[in-house]
């Protein structure tokens, strides 16, 4: 076998059959996929929550994960938002010619582990293979479905006046664990990326409350961008505190250096949740005790004023508003 | 965190503020100068802790904002160019030019890339010996020293493919000029921090000699700040106009002498053009003589072109402190940081980006 992959092994052929026989099916096979039928033949019960997330990033290999459990976790993650557990998965693989067959089946074991972890089975798939140069080493796309339990109606437009704003860890680590990486950078720094299934979690919190109100997982933007979305879906207002939000001194850290603000680090394995107040000691108590949720903490309020908006109360005690992220984050000059 | 708490201190910040507003008894201006200096007062949320009689204004302290449209053609002019690498800070990638910007260039196929130190701009030269490598130029008198090392690296290794667009700017002569053109009336300014951890604290010390206005070089974090404004208010009261520094942990009276021998060596003063001031004599740097083989302008021929700015767009008069965001028919409705029209809403240090993402469309 080679130990490139070669435009070949996207024909459709033989070779084709070889690279997903010998070096994918040994990390994911189950009974559906093993069938390989072109597609996948399914029983669900209940109101059932699908979704769909592409993977493009870079380091493909980053501390805390790669882009195997962030290809599952992502999706997982999307699901959970609306209280689903996540069940099944596709995974779709865009190679680009001569990219390492080791380096595949690293990522294809990182898959079925994080998958193993989350409870999850891929159950179809598809590998396509581009010319040097058209891809960035590789691309995954991934859809999930879920199963969404009775009586759950969480959506990004429930939060109401008085409930509580929730955020199950610390901000920004993934966002700089995988910029710490990239070239020209190369800080070594103390911080892994958070990347994580959060789909049990959301399952033991639901478990303990059922006045859970939004859930959703600041990834790109950050936890300010996903407050502002909250918000404005909600129509009320996010007043949030700066010395209660979590943030790891490393991450505060580099955040200085770059002149970046950790609220707009993407994160991959955090949740925001909105609850009834009476609601917010047990589901803090219940994400403590789950190694996902250990750093929780309360860090803000729904309100009535300034609808459609976050404002962040500082350490000073003055007010400022906390706008979505636009464009790109670009380091500064000065 | 250490180096950081400490001067974000509640208690501390309390107290400072109450002594401000003690001490303040007449009205007073003040003029923070550096971008860095109005994204802290605004983050920090410092402007409302302060008594109503201190006014706060923003001044022209951001490299990207005070970098003329001429000087962003030439640098998207050259990204045209065949074999040419452009190398630049994140900020610039998105400064519109008359019709451009080195984002859409680079969207269509221009070779641009960002850089984090003139070091990687030096090692991009260095792995492509048959393309030019130019790296866009852009900063004050803290950023001057790294490209000057840049160059003084090209010249001793016999990297011939590395070249510089100097478009660097001197705070010293810009202060200068806004306070010569009596423009706007002033009671203190809030100096520079990291330009006089450079150049030292004497070149600023002018201010209070030849204008009789209070100065205080400040740090950036909110205790810096409010620190200064503290001296600044009892320098007013007291009727006293000098040059203080506030910022004593970093800034030493004559600077760092390895970084001004630096820039020294490799630039020579040279006359400038800021947007929204106009052409200030020795303001900007040139490359010398023995280093002008590093010089894109000299080494590449960019056609002139007539510069095109949004005419409602008021960037020039918020550089020079006499307008604010607010006084802007394009704020918040056609300009935003996700559309910007003028540099100011561009850069992070720029006044209008800071009032848009830290106080509101109303930019309060």
């Amino acid at each position: 076998m080679e130990d490139k992959v070669l435009l070949a092994h996207g024909s459709g052929g033989r070779l084709s059959h070889e690279l997903i026989e010998k070096h994918c099916m040994p990390y994911l096979g189950n009974t559906i996929l093993n069938r390989m039928d072109d597609s996948a033949a399914l029983e669900l019960n209940g109101r059932i929550a699908f979704t769909t997330d592409s993977y493009v990033i870079k380091p493909l290999f980053f501390p805390g994960g790669d882009i195997g459990r962030l290809s599952v976790c992502g999706t997982v993650n999307d699901l959970a938002t609306s209280g689903a557990m996540a069940r099944y998965l596709s995974l779709s693989l865009i190679i680009e010619e001569g990219f390492s067959v080791f380096d595949l089946e690293r990522i294809m074991s990182s898959v079925s582990e994080t998958a193993k972890e989350a409870g999850v089975l891929v159950i179809t798939g598809d590998t396509k293979v581009v010319d040097h140069g058209s891809a960035d080493g590789l691309f995954i796309n991934t859809s999930g479905i879920g199963i969404i339990p009775e009586g759950i109606d969480i959506s990004g437009g429930n939060a109401k006046e008085g409930d509580r704003v929730i955020v199950t860890g610390t901000i920004g680590d993934h966002g700089i664990a995988v910029m710490a990486q990239r070239e020209g950078l190369k800080f070594s720094i103390p911080v892994e990326s958070d990347c994580a299934p959060l789909n049990r979690l959301v399952s033991e919190i639901l478990d303990v409350s059922s006045d859970v109100r939004c859930m959703r997982d600041p990834t790109r933007g950050g936890l300010a961008t996903t407050l502002n979305e909250l918000a404005a879906q909600s129509g009320v207002g996010i007043q949030i505190y700066e010395d209660k939000i979590p943030v790891k001194d490393a991450v505060r850290g580099m955040c200085e250096i770059l002149g970046f603000d950790p609220l707009y680090i993407a994160n991959e394995g955090k949740m925001i949740i909105i609850a009834a107040p009476e609601e917010t000691d047990r589901i803090i108590a219940c994400l403590h005790r789950n190694k996902y949720g250990k750093d929780a903490a309360v860090i803000g309020e729904v309100t009535s004023q300034h609808k459609g908006r976050v404002a962040l109360r500082t350490r000073l005690g003055s007010s400022r508003i906390v706008d979505m992220l636009t464009g790109d984050l670009l380091p500064r000059i000065c | 965190m250490r180096y950081i708490d400490e001067y974000r201190d509640t208690e501390l910040g309390k107290n400072l503020i109450k002594r401000i507003s003690s001490l303040s008894k007449r009205p007073a201006r003040f003029m923070e100068f550096c971008g860095g200096h109005t994204v802290s007062i605004l983050k920090h949320g410092i402007r409302q802790l302060l008594p109503e009689n201190i006014e706060m204004l923003s001044g022209p302290g951001c490299p990207v904002c005070v970098t003329p449209v001429a000087d962003i053609d030439k640098a998207i002019a050259l990204a045209h160019l065949p074999g040419i690498i452009i190398t630049t800070f994140g900020d610039m990638i998105r400064v519109p030019g008359s019709s451009s910007t080195l984002q859409k260039e680079k969207a269509a196929g221009a070779d641009v890339r960002i850089v984090y130190s003139t070091q990687d701009a030096i090692e991009i030269a260095r792995m492509n010996p048959a393309k030019s490598v130019v790296f866009i130029g852009v900063g004050f008198e803290t950023t001057a020293p790294t490209v000057a090392a840049s160059v003084m690296t090209a010249s001793r290794e016999g990297i011939n493919n590395y070249y510089v667009l100097s478009l660097h700017k001197l705070t010293p002569p810009v202060m200068k000029a806004l306070l010569t053109s009596h423009e706007i009336e002033l009671d203190g300014i809030v100096c520079p921090g990291h330009v006089s951890a450079v150049i030292g604290s004497g070149p600023f010390e002018f201010i209070g000699i030849e204008h009789n206005i209070s100065a205080v070089i400040s740090g950036f974090e909110p205790l810096d700040i409010l620190l200064a404004i503290e001296m600044l208010v009892r320098q007013v009261e007291e009727g006293r106009h000098i040059l203080e520094n506030g910022y004593l942990r970093i800034v030493r009276h004559g600077g760092n002498r390895n970084a001004t021998e630096m820039m020294a060596d490799v630039f020579e003063p040279s006359d400038s053009c800021w947007r929204g001031i106009g052409v200030i004599p020795g303001s900007g740097l040139r490359l010398r003589e023995r280093y002008r083989a590093f010089d894109a302008e000299t080494r590449f021929e960019i056609e002139p072109q007539t510069a095109k700015e949004n005419p409602a767009c008021i960037c020039g008069d918020i550089l020079r402190g006499v307008k604010g965001p607010r006084d802007c028919k394009l704020f918040g409705r056609l300009c935003d940081p996700g559309h910007p029209v003028g540099p100011c809403m561009v850069s992070a240090e720029g006044t209008c980006s800071a009032y848009y993402l830290y106080g509101g469309e109303d930019g309060r």
